[in-house]
């Protein structure tokens, strides 16, 4: 069986943080809730960069969906099928309205605005957020931006999902509230995380990131 | 920095006050948007006082029917008249004419006073009528309504963005500050003082520009390829045609009364 997503020997390294990535090795294969652990500073950010392209490795091969990734435009592709949830949920959240936010993504598909629509206030309504498109982004609490920002990853139909840090200063109702969500979904998923009890609930292995590889757990 | 200056500076809670329906909110954005600019045209090119006197009456008008929070609005309208009173205070001694009065030997022109009370006049009746029509709208909206009348993308665009993390900036604006106060740090006239705000806004700046880049990798992530895509439920109404008559009317009656000629 191939691996969705492969990072394959990748190196990277900051100029003033030095490397943080030197030759690591991470798969992921379908039907997998992956967890990526490590100390902060670790590079589990810039691996999940790599993967899609947002930052280039100085070294090893992004493999993603059936061939190697080398340019930005290999990447446009890997974006739209890997839905990346990025750790602060403002900087995900840049449209006026969360029906625009929700839309963003399947308008860039080129869906038509009637489908985009449709498609999003399915989304919303799967994570129970049904009434939310009128809101305003910036007026919703924590655990409702999240959300939201799940939702917007997930109306572009992605067949992978990565998660950074998803669990990050939520309460605890909204945090049972995203175990249960994240477990519905059929995707593959990298999760980066500190809480062992979330990541209990959720992967089917373990990994850990340290000296710039990826360990087993 | 006094507390509320401070807070002004960062704070936009304009847009979240709930207030109840009025006949102002009725009608489309982009008439309200529309009107106030004909408004401020009409009004500003005036070279006679009584059209600016009645555009005054008329910005009162539509600020009783926008039913305006009258303790808000005369904040912000007194905070404008501190511009215009230093400017009626100038403008006498500045422009030749009829002398009025004399002070410590500078002459005071009738013609500068006319003038100084024109401006005045003028000022108030656009911001009046600002506060009343676009002052109303929330601020999305605003960017909605100016996108449909065929603003720039880029422009509206930007507007959107502002309004969208100027929250975000005054909340890190907001912790770093309070982080201050817990460090015991009070503001006095100092080098420290001095270099502390600069370090705070030295920081806000770094912070907001590695924002802004994760919000370009995030909207990448989403296949942004130039276009944001904007949804509305406008809707032209009969009476928004209707405000547009009133106010080319108003236009109209202006132009006709010679109130542009010298």
């Amino acid at each position: 069986m191939t691996a969705l997503i492969r990072a394959e020997q990748v190196s990277y390294s900051y100029p003033q943080r030095g490397m943080v990535l030197d030759h690591a090795d991470l798969s992921l294969y379908a039907g997998e809730k992956v967890s990526l652990e490590g100390s902060n500073g670790a590079g589990k950010t810039t691996l999940l960069n790599l993967l899609v392209g947002l930052n280039k490795p100085k070294g090893g091969r992004i493999l993603a969906f059936g061939r190697e990734r080398l340019v930005e435009a290999d990447f446009v592709e890997v974006r739209s099928k890997a839905g990346f949830l990025f750790q602060d949920p403002d900087d995900q959240l840049f449209c006026p309205t969360v029906l625009e936010d929700v839309a963003f993504g399947p308008m860039n598909q080129g869906k038509t605005p009637e489908q985009a629509k449709a498609i999003s206030l399915e989304a919303l309504d799967r994570l129970g957020l049904t009434g939310f498109d009128e809101r305003v982004t910036h007026q919703l609490s924590g655990g409702e931006k999240r959300l939201v920002t799940l939702a917007s990853v997930l109306a572009m139909k992605p067949e992978v999902l990565l998660l950074d840090e998803p669990s990050n200063a939520l309460d605890k109702e909204a945090r049972i509230r995203l175990i249960e969500v994240l477990q519905s979904l059929p995707q593959a998923m990298i999760i980066i995380s500190h809480e062992p009890s979330f990541l209990d609930a959720l992967v089917t292995r373990r990994t850990r990131l340290e000296g710039g590889k990826v360990l087993d757990v | 920095m006094p507390q509320f200056l401070e807070h002004s500076m960062t704070s936009w809670r304009g847009q979240e006050v709930e207030h109840q329906l009025s006949i102002v909110d009725q009608f489309d954005p982009r008439a309200r948007i529309i009107t106030a600019m004909i408004f401020a045209i009409v009004v500003v090119f005036s070279k006679t006082l009584w059209l600016p006197f009645v555009g005054l009456l008329l910005a009162f008008t539509f600020a009783l029917s926008a039913s305006l929070h009258i303790k808000r609005t005369l904040r912000r309208v007194i905070a404008m008249d501190m511009f215009v009173l230093l400017m009626i205070i100038m403008l006498p001694f500045t422009m030749d004419g009829t002398p009025l009065f004399h002070l410590f030997g500078f002459a005071a022109s009738q013609e500068g006073f006319i003038h100084a009370i024109g401006i005045a006049l003028k000022a108030n009746a656009v911001v009046l009528a600002l506060l009343a029509l676009v002052g109303t709208l929330e601020a999305s909206v605003l960017g909605h309504a100016l996108a449909r009348l065929q603003v720039p993308e880029k422009l509206v665009h930007l507007l959107l963005f502002t309004v969208r993390y100027l929250d975000v900036i005054s909340r890190e604006y907001k912790s770093m500050r309070k982080a201050m106060k817990a460090r015991a740090f009070v503001a006095r006239n100092n080098l420290h003082t001095w270099r502390s705000f600069g370090y705070l806004i030295g920081m806000l700046l770094v912070r907001s520009l590695e924002r802004s880049e994760r919000i370009f990798a995030a909207m990448k992530c989403r296949g942004y390829c130039g276009k944001l895509y904007l949804f509305d439920t406008m809707s032209w109404q009969r009476r928004d045609t209707c405000l547009i008559l009133i106010i080319v009317l108003f236009a109209l009656f202006a132009i006709a009364s010679g109130a542009y000629l010298r």
